[in-house]
């Protein structure tokens, strides 16, 4: 599957059926945005996450986010918080995550961590290993462009998918260093603070996807309190990609046991696959492809 | 020396391989802000006047140093004086932090503050400052600590603080700044992170140290008026280092002066129940900067272990990593027994009684004592006092009523 993109010139590699941008700019061309979903490996147990990552991709989820869990996850929510510390008292470990990545043959995976976990395994090796499970990239919401040149180097070695964030604070210089810093897409925080569902989306988000979207023609994808398909819906007018994590966690921490949780996700997954359709083709932006200039 | 070479006066962002920024994206313009914001109030005469007449009037500067011949027999008959940061108002080196930063947080126009705290001496300081000078204070606190530090809690609230415990993980510092972290980034707007270590993402590790260094500012003046020459050795306890670097700062250019911090060693660092990040620890991240870290093969965090809430921390200030992989600096773990004992030692001698982080600093000074001879000279920070402690103290030493 993915074994052969490694040694493709620059724009095979950016538009490589593998690819997280590949595949947002798919759903774009469809005149939709995409449907990126957040699970931690090893919650409630590996083997039920990687399934419920699966019934998501089955449910209409277009990339996976494989989530590392950290003993001190300073970025997320109770919700993400409760799920990561049971998957730690289960001995999860970094190994799992590329476990679950190699078992998303076929969807573009890319995992989520805080980057002290990556720093300990080895960025090198690290970047060596996702590649060879068929990883797309990583999203490091705690590593900023400044101090990531061992990070994109390894990357470039293996052709894989950096993705880094922009937040409603972000100035126009600290945007274009993430654009110029990141490949596959763009990850916008949709609002101050950490994971967890909201009930509106701030209207900082469409502010900031605006933004964004003055600098790069990379895709933008906007995450942070997601967490059904109206907003899902609302999020789709105006970016490429809409993420949700706390939601689909939630589907497996209200659920009565492991098959329903796998149900739950899937099922979750189908309604905000229908959310991402939903929004009205005239509110959205011409698909990438069409849009002239741009730094590709 | 040349200029390039002198050891003080580092500003960051990197010490050695150690220090930077990791963190989310959207607190980088608030740390940009914060540097940008400290360093034009320590070049401005007016803000300096006003700290200088808060440390005067208010907190009681300059410190004095005492002398404690008593203490110092059980110590080999070296010279023993200790800066005595527990004559602080609020009772530890905290305050000298926190009137900085609280007086820095009115003058970006932010009227919220929020701190972690262990002990609650870093929590006391923040509610003192926060009452006078009109701000919010919101202090983070693990439930762990809450306990065994009950009368810290107590004081924050008459305060007029809102203490938040903590009950993640460890339900401890570490975890106290976590949720700190957690809220910032959602309230960065009108909110200062009063983080209370040399400990953090750049800024905080070298602001924090500028608003700490004033203790061995004075303390080398002080030792040099007292007995003409400079000490030997520095003995300071290590939580996250502030009082450590707060003492060590002045003398770092005096290479015969030996900086020694004191790591809680808990139940022994061969146990692996310890909090001594330097002794038992290797290189990662930790609430946002790359320093020495108790942790797993996998980088994740260990829980740390001490006797003592301030000190209880699986991390250190990246300044002290980098001064450890030099060799300027030594940090050696002293364990609860150890700490414990000189705790009352100091008691019984000389009348004073210590903050339990502090009495690591005194077990640290009665190895170093010895190791020098009647000739040598000792210079400890006594970062704090001991009265939050009783609780601790009591259960220790079987001084309940009911154990009497
Ligand atoms: C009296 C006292 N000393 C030392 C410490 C440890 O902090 P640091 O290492 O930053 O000085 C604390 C922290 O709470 C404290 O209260």
């Amino acid at each position: 599957m993915e074994g052969g993109r490694a040694g493709l010139s620059e724009e095979v590699r950016e538009s490589g059926p593998g690819s997280a941008r590949a595949v947002v700019e798919r759903a774009g061309r469809e005149g939709r945005a995409a449907l990126i979903g957040y699970l931690p490996v090893g919650f409630p147990d590996v083997a039920t996450s990687v399934a419920a990552m699966r019934a998501m991709v089955a449910g209409g989820v277009d990339v996976v986010e494989v989530g590392l869990p950290y003993t001190d996850p300073l970025m997320d929510g109770p919700l993400i918080q409760r799920a990561t510390e049971a998957a730690l008292a289960r001995g999860t470990t970094p190994a799992d995550g590329l476990s679950a990545v190699r078992a998303l043959h076929g969807t573009p995976a890319l995992i989520m961590t805080y980057w002290t976990l990556i720093d300990r395994y080895g960025v090198a090796r690290f970047a060596e290993d996702l590649a060879a499970a068929g990883g797309a990239g990583l999203i490091t919401p705690d590593l900023l462009p400044e101090e990531a040149a061992a990070w994109h180097a390894a990357a470039d070695r293996h052709d894989l998918d950096r993705v880094h964030l922009v937040a409603p604070t972000s100035t126009r210089a600290r945007i274009d260093l993430a654009a110029r810093s990141s490949r596959g897409f763009l990850y916008a925080a949709s609002v101050m603070g950490v994971t967890g569902e909201r009930e509106l989306v701030s209207s900082g988000a469409k502010d900031l996807v605006a933004r964004v979207k003055e600098i790069t023609d990379l895709p933008v994808c906007v995450g942070l309190g997601v967490g059904d398909a109206a907003r899902a819906a609302e999020v789709a007018a105006f970016a490429d990609g809409v993420i949700v994590g706390s939601a689909f966690v939630r589907a497996l921490t209200d659920a009565p046991d492991p098959a329903a949780g796998i149900a739950a996700v899937e099922t979750l997954a189908r309604e905000l696959a229908h959310g991402v359709r939903r929004s009205p083709a005239s509110n959205r932006r011409r698909p990438v492809a069409e849009q002239p200039g741009g730094q590709r | 020396m040349t200029e390039t070479e002198t050891l003080t006066g580092r500003a960051g962002p990197y010490f050695g391989r150690f220090g930077g920024r990791f963190t989310p994206e959207a607190l980088v313009v608030a740390l940009d802000e914060l540097e940008a914001g400290y360093r034009d109030a320590l070049g401005d005469p007016a803000f300096r006047d006003r700290l200088e007449e808060l440390h005067r009037s208010y907190s009681g500067r300059p410190s004095v140093i005492t002398e404690v011949p008593s203490f110092a027999r059980h110590a080999g008959g070296a010279r023993v004086l200790l800066k005595r940061e527990d004559l602080n108002h609020t009772g530890s080196h905290k305050i000298n932090n926190v009137l900085g930063q609280a007086l820095l947080t009115r003058r970006m126009g932010k009227r919220r503050i929020i701190a972690e705290t262990g002990a609650g001496q870093h929590g006391v300081a923040a509610a003192t400052a926060a009452a006078l000078l009109g701000l919010e204070a919101v202090i983070y606190m693990g439930e762990v600590d809450m306990r065994r530090q009950a009368l810290n809690v107590v004081r924050m609230r008459l305060l007029g603080a809102t203490v938040v415990p903590v009950t993640s993980g460890s339900r401890t510092l570490k975890d106290a700044m976590n949720e700190a972290m957690r809220d910032w980034v959602t309230n960065v707007e009108h909110t200062h992170y009063l983080i209370g270590s040399v400990a953090g993402p750049h800024p905080f590790p070298a602001m924090v140290r500028e608003f700490q260094q004033i203790i061995g500012i004075e303390a080398r003046r002080q030792i040099l008026d007292l007995t003409g020459r400079l000490p030997d050795v520095v003995c300071a306890c290590v939580g996250g280092g502030s009082n450590a670097l707060g003492i060590f700062h002045a003398f770092l250019d005096d290479p015969g002066v030996e900086l020694v911090g004191l790591e809680a060693g808990g139940a022994g660092v061969g146990t692996g129940r310890h909090a001594a990040a330097v002794s038992g620890g290797t290189p990662g991240i930790l609430h946002g900067s790359r320093t020495y870290v108790l942790q797993d093969e996998h980088g994740q965090t260990r829980e740390s272990h001490s006797i003592s809430a301030g000190l209880d921390y699986p991390g250190i200030g990246p300044q002290h990593a980098w001064l450890h992989d030099t060799g300027r600096a030594r940090y050696e773990a002293v364990d609860d027994a150890a700490a414990m004992e000189a705790f009352q030692l100091l008691c019984r001698t000389e009348g004073i009684i210590p903050a339990i982080e502090s009495a690591h600093a005194l077990a640290g000074a009665i190895r170093e004592g010895r190791r020098l001879g009647p000739d040598g000279i000792v210079l400890v920070n006594l970062s704090g006092r001991g009265d939050k402690d009783m609780d601790t103290a009591a259960r220790y030493f079987g001084l309940m009523e009911a154990d009497a």
